[in-house]
């Protein structure tokens, strides 16, 4: 049984920061199959299409039929563990200050044999299932887990490694105004966090539950506006040294595409909020995030987007929107990058319409904001990187998937 | 397709010598190339050869990059008519044996150097490690980098849980190996091992300990390869090759290896040299960990699967004993130098029979077996291949 997580100490501001290092990241192309399963939280190995084998370690040819049709699908992650060893001495700096590690050989019941990072609770000779999940290097590995949920599992220093549990972290939450920042602040004080920083631009200005979220526990409301540049850095100032997972609830909804629209205004607003007030963000945080990603129990874990899945195609009707958000999804892979050396993750979480006051006349299914941040602490838990919340974006993310063409023919349609 | 294969030709009027051994080193700053050029010129100052004879050159060595044997030909400047580069590892000893002894037999060479050499730069293990093959670096390497140390840990773990052996019975091996080692001048392990301290060693990746572990270091060795009438002409002591096999990628389907390709081909070996097992003198595995040997006696036929535990208690392993084994003290004494490490057995093999070992004698040995084993691509050692010499007539 794993023992609980204590709650991590006052750091002592005179003690060196350890630095953060990666194991190695380094894969072969086809292998990032993996990765691109684990970014979701599926489990998912090669499968010729010719003889139906199942392989591992990705390969570019069926070890059957020599077949190159092979193909990354979901299969089960049921096994058995067959031999484990802890592993004391490792040439690579990243395991040497993590020793003793266990690693093991887990025979799956869909046919191949799997070295594995294991979960504390694993026992050899027993029933294990495994999890791709994404090291800090960001590439996938296999995690072996207990066949059935074990007490604090979640505590077991393997997979805290592997995720970004809001549990004893500390979480800023940009903008507290609206309906999903407070849904957000209330899950993260729900998941264990040890205190939760809402951002509030103009605090003298009232807004709708203000008085809730600031009855929250561990709810502390900051100043800051994300379209203020001197406001952000200055919030980064006093707190970004203990800041772990920085959430960007700041939004700007507005119908209308780009010839319907007779000026830049709406567009200037929404870009100043939306894409520059996730630069601010990103430029003043991100630097003591990426330093802090090894600093202990609450090193710096995630930061979080939320974006419209219309950043993936753009949805006529809130086309500027869309535009914007494509520009902040573009703007997080390049945040994925700088952040990957500190084995900080940034986690998309793509939504369709909301159940606020701007998707007002756009019939449903239309996505709770307490949806949203249950699925965003869901996925930071799991150490995932995309999600798609809700029925509209994983419905655009399935057809995007089997003919981009068609979809954007079918948001366009009137 | 028909599945029965051609009979196998003898090596008959084919012998190795001159066995050459460039002393190992722990750490070196000279690059694969200088080892390999030192080896070469052992080879021919000891023969009496100058390079130019040389018109075979089969070369092992896993830190060569960014050259194979070809950029080796300029940088030595051999002129062979007949040229291999062989990336087994563990395996390339025998596997150069055997191919340069058919090229001398099929005239298409005269004189093979067969050359096993690697240097050991601060921090190179790191790096071969980490990218060694495809499979380790997607699947091995990420898994605490523990390197052959982990992936043995596993295989020997289920060997343990499976057939019973005990941490003991892998000690007996070490301690034999290292009282053969303390007569060699070049092993780098100098000290007596006793089974107490082999047991109170420190765990490196349970149930590997420390004395479980080769040393990685830098060395070379190489021997000649030619017709049977050239050696006798030039006065060299030879000794022949009764019979050769080779195997790779045996059994995938075992979930995790408790056997080498040996268990395919061992049939093969034995009838090709027309000997039995009980008639070898002395016998060199290949021991990246002592488990592999415990393999290489049951897959060699040695005893049966499973029995190699039993089997070490039944016998003394040392050089006086009833089962010489490892008869200079083989890569967990004296080193694992790379690819050399493939060579150090066949080596020592040719010594015995030529009556010139580096350390202690076999008495009257007259015939040996030695093995190869080589590339954990992934979760299991792929090369396997081993040898029967004879002392020349």
């Amino acid at each position: 049984m794993s023992a609980p997580l204590v709650r991590p100490k006052r750091k002592n501001p005179l003690a060196r920061t350890r630095l953060p290092l990666l194991p190695q990241g380094q894969r072969s192309r086809t292998a990032h199959g993996l990765t691109a399963a684990a970014a979701e939280g599926r489990f998912a190995l090669q499968v010729c299409e010719q003889c139906a084998q199942v392989l591992y370690p990705p390969r570019d040819a069926c070890p059957r039929c020599l077949s190159a049709r092979l193909t990354f699908k979901d299969v089960g992650p049921d096994g058995r563990l067959i031999a484990e060893t802890t592993v004391r001495v490792s040439t690579d700096p990243y395991f040497r200050e993590r020793m003793p590690w266990r690693v093991g050989t887990v025979q799956l019941d869909a046919g191949p044999v799997i070295v594995a990072h294991l979960h504390g609770d694993t026992v050899e000779g027993e029933r294990v299932r495994l999890a791709l999940k994404l090291d800090k290097s960001g590439s996938a590995v296999m995690l072996a887990l207990p066949a059935q949920e074990t007490p604090h599992m979640h505590a077991d220093p393997h997979w805290r490694e592997m995720t970004c549990d809001p549990q004893y972290r500390r979480v800023l939450i940009s903008d507290g105004r609206h309906a999903v920042g407070q849904a957000m602040a209330k899950a993260f004080c729900e998941a264990g966090a040890s205190i939760v920083f809402v951002g509030i631009a103009d605090p003298w200005k009232p807004y709708p539950g203000m008085a809730e979220l600031a009855g929250i526990e561990r709810v502390e409301i900051v100043p800051l506006d994300v379209t203020d540049t001197e406001s952000v850095t200055e919030l980064a100032g006093q707190n970004g040294g203990r800041i772990d997972i920085v959430v960007n609830t700041a939004e700007h909804v507005r119908p209308g595409g780009v010839i319907e629209r007779s000026n830049l205004t709406i567009a200037h607003d929404e870009m100043d909020i939306r894409y520059f007030g996730m630069l601010r963000l990103g430029q003043a945080f991100g630097p003591a995030l990426r330093f802090r990603g090894a600093d202990g129990t609450n090193s710096a874990a995630a930061f979080v987007n939320l974006l419209s899945v219309h950043a993936l195609m753009n949805w006529p009707a809130y086309g500027a929107y869309s535009a914007v958000e494509a520009a902040c999804l573009s703007a997080a892979q390049c945040m994925r990058a700088e952040l990957r050396p500190g084995g900080v993750k940034v986690l998309n979480a793509f939504f369709g319409p909301l159940e606020t006051e701007w998707f007002q006349a756009v019939p449903p299914p239309k996505l709770g904001p307490l949806a949203l941040a249950k699925a965003v602490i869901a996925a930071l838990k799991g150490g995932l990187e995309d999600i798609f919340v809700g029925d509209v974006a994983q419905d655009v993310r399935e057809r995007l998937d089997a003919n981009p063409k068609a979809l954007e023919r079918e948001l366009g349609a009137h | 397709m028909p599945r029965e294969t051609a009979a196998r030709r003898s090596y008959d009027g084919v012998v190795a010598c001159q066995p050459v051994t460039v002393p190992y080193r722990r750490f070196s700053p000279e690059s694969a190339a200088w080892w390999i050029g030192r080896a070469l010129h052992q080879l021919v100052s000891q023969s009496g050869l100058r390079s130019q004879d040389l018109d075979g050159f089969s070369l092992a060595s896993f830190t060569s990059a960014p050259d194979t044997a070809i950029g080796l030909t300029q940088h030595l400047g051999l002129t062979p008519r007949w040229l291999d580069h062989i990336p087994l590892g563990g395996a390339s000893g025998v596997v150069a044996l055997r191919r340069a002894a058919r090229a001398v037999q099929a005239g298409d060479a005269d004189i093979v150097a067969c050359v096993g050499a690697d240097t050991n730069h601060v921090d190179s293990f790191r790096r071969t490690l980490s990218t060694f093959s495809r499979f380790a670096q997607d699947a091995v390497y990420p898994y605490a980098s523990g390197g052959p140390n982990a992936s043995f840990a596993l295989i020997t773990r289920n060997y343990m849980n499976r057939f019973g052996a005990r941490r003991e019975d892998f000690g007996k091996i070490c301690v034999a190996q290292r009282a053969n080692a303390l007569s060699v001048p070049h092993a780098l392990m100098k000290q007596e091992l006793t089974l107490d301290t082999y047991l109170a060693a420190r765990p490196i990746a349970d149930p590997i300990h420390l004395f479980d572990c080769t040393m990685p270091c830098a060395g070379a060795e190489a021997f000649l390869v030619c017709r049977e009438d050239t050696a006798r002409s030039q006065g060299w002591a030879g000794v022949r090759i009764l019979s050769t096999i080779e195997r790779h990628n045996a059994f995938p389907d075992d979930p995790i290896q408790i056997r080498g390709g040996w268990a395919m081909d061992v049939e093969e070996l034995w009838a090709m040299a027309d000997v039995r097992p009980d008639a070898m003198d002395f016998v060199e595995t290949y021991d990246d960990y002592p488990v592999i040997s415990m393999l290489q006696f049951e897959d060699l036929g040695f005893c049966g699967k499973g029995e190699g535990p039993d089997f070490v208690r039944s016998h003394s392993l040392t050089n006086d004993g009833s089962f010489p084994h490892n008869t200079s003290g083989g890569q967990l004494s004296v080193g694992q130098a790379g690819a050399a490490g493939g060579y150090l057995g066949l080596v020592e093999a040719m010594r015995q029979l030529t009556d010139a070992p580096l350390g202690s004698r076999v008495p009257d040995a007259r015939i040996g077996l030695v093995s190869g084993f080589g590339m954990i691509n992934y979760d299991r050692g792929l090369a396997s291949c081993a040898a029967i010499l004879g002392r020349a007539a």
